[in-house]
């Protein structure tokens, strides 16, 4: 764009209707450079996953063969959807139509609940039979078998925990969306908790083989 | 660069819902792949699935749910540059103990 474009769009366009300064594209530059340093935080955890898989891949073979591929599974299939959902709701408030942005952003955030009460049941049911972290049961089993579920206890949680937060964020994006801080005019937040949520999606994709079908 | 402004929100483009639901398809199928792979007990078609059925659902949610294919050609190599830097700390790391 020339100069004097440029110029003519920032005098016409830097502020929205409500007279605060808006920048969508440096928003959403800002949501994706966050993005980068969460990549590179989990690329750390399955690097040191990588390192002790291949140091002691029969014990991962065997753990694996221990955790529940159905629920994990499951729980794939309700992170897809919820990304898809959420995915929709933001082409929904772009089309104006805030009722139907508003039950699939619902629809979002009920799925994150769902793959957290999922999470809990399978964590529960492991720490019953006595594996977690420095359990007296994996003091007893080879080592790599306790690595395996350390990691799979550290990086399960660091997901979970982010998924916490991401419905947190929704609930958040629907009473902005019922206040109309949302509208189709001015949708950035509600683009950064999709970009947000899709990160937490994208990691879960690469959870899932790692751990429930490394066996 | 130009400005960066509501306009810019504007002229974005809308994804239409068959577009997001057609991908959502793809990824549930290609999760069917990868289980169906990882249960066949070869290891060469379970690491087959790991590799190159893992990579793709990301970038399917990457280009369609994260916008990234309509988005401009800087933040594209922003984040080809990002993922750049992952794949050479993680070659160089598995480099290191695989030859030491």
């Amino acid at each position: 764009m020339t100069s004097a474009a440029a110029e003519s769009t920032t005098e016409t366009k830097a502020e929205g209707h409500t007279g605060q300064h808006r920048d969508y594209i440096g928003a959403k530059l800002g949501m994706w450079i966050f993005i980068f340093t969460e990549l590179i935080l989990f690329g750390g955890l399955f690097v040191a996953y990588g390192m002790y898989r291949a140091l002691y891949p029969q014990d991962f073979h065997h753990a694996s063969g221990e955790l529940n591929v159905t629920l994990g599974v499951i729980n794939t299939l309700v992170l897809l959807t919820s990304s898809l959902t959420i995915a929709m709701s933001i082409t929904a408030i772009r089309l104006g139509k805030k009722v139907q942005a508003m039950a699939l952003l619902s629809t979002t955030a009920v799925f994150g609940c769902v793959f957290l009460v999922n999470k809990f049941f399978e964590w529960k049911a492991k720490i019953h039979h006595g594996i977690f972290p420095s359990s007296p049961l994996l003091a007893q089993r080879p080592h790599g078998e306790a690595l395996f579920f350390s990691l799979y206890y550290g990086m399960t949680g660091l997901h979970g925990l982010h998924v916490t937060v991401g419905v947190v964020m929704m609930v958040i994006m629907l009473v902005l969306l019922a206040r109309n801080k949302i509208r189709n005019d001015d949708f950035i937040k509600l683009e950064n908790a999709g970009l947000y949520w899709h990160l937490v999606d994208v990691i879960w994709i690469f959870l899932l083989p790692l751990f429930y079908l490394a066996a | 660069m130009t400005s960066t402004t509501a306009h810019d929100a504007e002229q974005s483009h809308i994804v239409g819902y068959g577009t997001f639901i057609k991908v959502w398809g793809v990824l549930v199928a290609l999760t069917g792949a990868l289980v169906a792979l990882s249960a066949s007990h070869r290891p060469n078609l379970a690491l087959l699935g790991l590799l190159v059925i893992t990579p793709t659902k990301a970038s399917l949610v990457f280009f369609y749910f994260m916008h990234l294919k309509y988005e401009s050609t800087a933040l594209k190599y922003m984040v080809v540059a990002a993922i750049s830097v992952l794949v050479i700390f993680v070659g160089l790391t598995f480099s290191d103990y695989l030859y030491r």
